[in-house]
């Protein structure tokens, strides 16, 4: 079968902030850009991003990049890399005013400047008073982002394929990333997408847990691509969760209900938060929380027939406060948890946030991989960015705010070493004979399956089985037996089925295909969640409940061949300054 | 052919609380929506995510009114 084939500079898979930041720098520089996404751009996850900017702009409160290294360094427990932060809160302010000089709607002080808030993890001084240093647009940042940055691609003829999927990279025999094949819905069609760069910015891929606070395009397509075509992901064991998402469905419940004075209950009507954090009860950090949640549903105290979640009660706060100052909470109970929390406590469990690994990058976005001679060998004309890439500026646990940073900084980075890259290599390389096959293969599988399993049940079996055995608070014989429950489920996404074989819009099809993608992320959480022998961050684990710097302070690389682990090195020494070593993380 | 699968996918959004509801909405009233209904839930679904999500939670209404039948739908979901 003869497949269509389109040539341009430069194809970017994802069209959230990251991926349209990076696909700006290109189209303004007279590159000849395709971004991919599987729906319409300015509909990306990102546009869930409350909490605003993290940028030492020092608009309210003194304030500089270093303190904000230092804060990110502690946020990430020393998993990240210090040269990667550095560049980051380097480059903050000017990423910032880049946006406001795109038309970024930011809010204002009175003196003109852009208004900051202060945020959970932001310090002065290195671990001093509260910093000041986010910027926002009211609690809708990312999606004025969005919004602003879509406009500014649209003026600079990027050109957008919406409701496209990508299906796979395409590798040569040296490696080297040449495109990606790519599905149309609307005709069903399979493309291949020729360029002299690739570039991944496809987001997370909370669906891999039964309660996640990701949309449902959250699936994980690029560490997929990626794991199929031999890159490694890293730290895939650390995942954020929050404490207190709606029981059954995960929407997010924020931390403003707690700041308001609403507690956890657990089935006996115990306030358990003092038992763990007598000073801090209920506000106490995210992790702490939602570790407290999993221990009281261990120990048979969670409530409700399976005794699986806890209660978030805000009734005693009466009427007035619920209405006044928590209404978007109350609406979230009422439509989600069919409960008014006037009158009722809200059943809750943690649910998971943000992806911390990913696709191994370098603070360039270019991604790098263990092949040929090094350990970190570029993979040239492939690059990464955004929450599918580990740079790692997160580490073990990224800051609120700092993803909003980290896909502008790194979008931009990435666009610039593209531009580079293109002047070095100003022509397409050959595409192998078999560039197609693998991926028309799994197609034709797919199609042809008989007797094979639902694409719905095993993809539910796969959350509930990351729910159980992986979650916030991990547990040896629990991690050990979800090795082999995951490797199950991923034999019988092997043999997925679908009724429907047309070709026109054919979402069975595609929901068929995006399990392939989430069975990558899972297996490759779980195997590395099972080795790491310590706590760091979001990895808590039950039987080794300290941070272990002598044995762990390295990066976890998987494999989806032989699903196999390396390791490498954290890059402890940043690029101008001193070294931020090891210390315990206490708030 | 498959307005169904279409739409379906065009409930697929950037914020979870759209993806649930819409699928809600999709599950029970869709196939029971007349040609006008389904030409405005055509042009709520084209509302930018928190916009419509400010609706779907009464926050805000549509400066369209002859929109409010289907969002009212919505708002039951």
């Amino acid at each position: 079968m003869a497949i269509a084939r389109r040539k341009f500079d430069a194809v970017i898979v994802g069209a959230g902030g990251a991926g349209m930041r990076a696909a700006l720098q290109l189209s303004e520089a007279g590159l000849k850009v395709a971004v991919l996404s599987k729906v319409f751009p300015t509909r990306s996850h990102t546009v869930a991003a409350q909490g605003g900017i993290a940028a030492a702009l020092g608009n309210v409160t003194e304030d500089n990049w270093h303190w904000h290294m230092y804060d990110t360094v502690k946020g990430s427990d020393y998993l990240g890399d210090q040269d990667a932060i550095e560049f980051m809160c380097r480059q903050a302010n000017e990423v910032v005013y880049e946006l406001e000089h795109f038309g970024m709607p930011f809010d204002r002080l009175e003196n003109g400047k852009i208004y900051q808030r202060p945020f959970g993890g932001q310090s002065q001084n290195f671990g001093g008073a509260q910093a000041t240093r986010s910027c926002a647009a009211a609690d809708r940042t990312g999606h004025a982002m969005l919004h602003t940055l879509y406009q500014r691609n649209v003026r600079a003829n990027t050109q957008f394929f919406v409701e496209w999927m990508g299906l796979d990279l395409i590798r040569d025999e040296q490696g080297d990333v040449l495109g990606v094949t790519a599905l149309e819905m609307e005709t069903g069609e399979v493309m291949v997408l020729q360029a002299k760069a690739t570039l991944f910015a496809t987001g997370g891929a909370g669906r891999i847990f039964h309660a996640s606070t990701n949309a449902f395009i959250n699936t994980g397509d690029g560490l997929g691509m990626a794991a199929r075509a031999g890159i490694p992901l890293e730290d895939m064991e650390f995942w954020q969760f929050h404490p207190t998402g709606v029981y059954g469905v995960g929407v997010l419940i924020s931390e403003a209900v707690r700041g308001e004075g609403g507690y956890l209950l657990n089935k006996d009507g115990e306030r358990f938060m003092q038992r763990y954090a007598p000073h801090a009860k209920d506000l106490a950090s995210r992790d702490v929380v939602s570790r407290a949640l999993t221990t009281e549903i261990k120990e048979g105290r969670g409530c409700g027939k399976d005794a699986d979640h806890l209660l978030l009660k805000l009734d005693h706060l009466g009427a007035d406060v619920i209405n006044m100052r928590l209404p978007g909470i109350r609406e979230i109970a009422i439509k989600f948890a069919r409960v008014d929390p006037i009158n009722e406590p809200i059943p809750v469990a943690p649910t998971a946030h943000y992806m911390m690994g990913g696709i191994p990058s370098n603070f360039h976005g270019q991604v790098v991989a263990p092949y040929k001679t090094g350990p970190e060998e570029v993979v040239q004309g492939f690059y990464a960015v955004g929450e599918c890439a580990c740079v790692s500026v997160h580490g073990a646990n990224r800051l609120g705010t700092n993803s909003l940073l980290d896909i502008l900084v790194f979008g931009r980075a990435a666009g610039n070493q593209i531009i580079e890259d293109l002047k070095k290599n100003p022509h397409h390389k050959p595409l192998p004979a078999d560039a197609t096959d693998k991926v028309l293969a799994r197609l034709a599988r797919l199609d042809a399956q008989k007797d094979g399993e639902n694409v719905a049940q095993v993809g539910t079996d796969l959350r509930k089985t990351m729910q159980a055995h992986c979650g916030v608070f991990r547990f040896a014989d629990m991690l050990k037996q979800g090795v082999t429950k995951i490797g199950e489920v991923a034999e019988r996404v092997a043999h997925t089925e679908i009724r429907d074989k047309s070709r026109v819009f054919n979402t069975a099809r595609v929901e068929a295909l995006e399990l392939d993608n989430l069975v990558e992320v899972a297996l490759a959480t779980m195997v590395s969640a099972e080795a790491r022998n310590e706590s760091r961050g979001a990895h808590a684990r039950d039987d080794f409940p300290q941070r272990d710097d002598d044995k762990w302070l390295k990066h976890t690389l998987y494999f989806s061949e032989g699903r196999r682990l390396d390791y490498k090195p954290v890059r402890l020494k940043p690029l101008t300054v001193e070294s931020f070593p090891p210390k315990p993380r206490i708030y | 052919m498959k307005e169904l699968e279409r739409a379906r996918w065009r409930c697929r959004r950037g914020l979870l609380e759209l993806d649930i509801v819409l699928q809600r909405f999709i599950d029970k009233y869709y196939t029971q929506l007349s040609e006008i209904e389904l030409q405005q839930f055509t042009t709520l679904l084209d509302l930018p995510d928190n916009d419509l999500w400010d609706m779907i939670a009464t926050r805000k209404e549509p400066e369209d009114g002859s929109l409010l039948s289907v969002l009212r739908l919505l708002q039951t979901a």
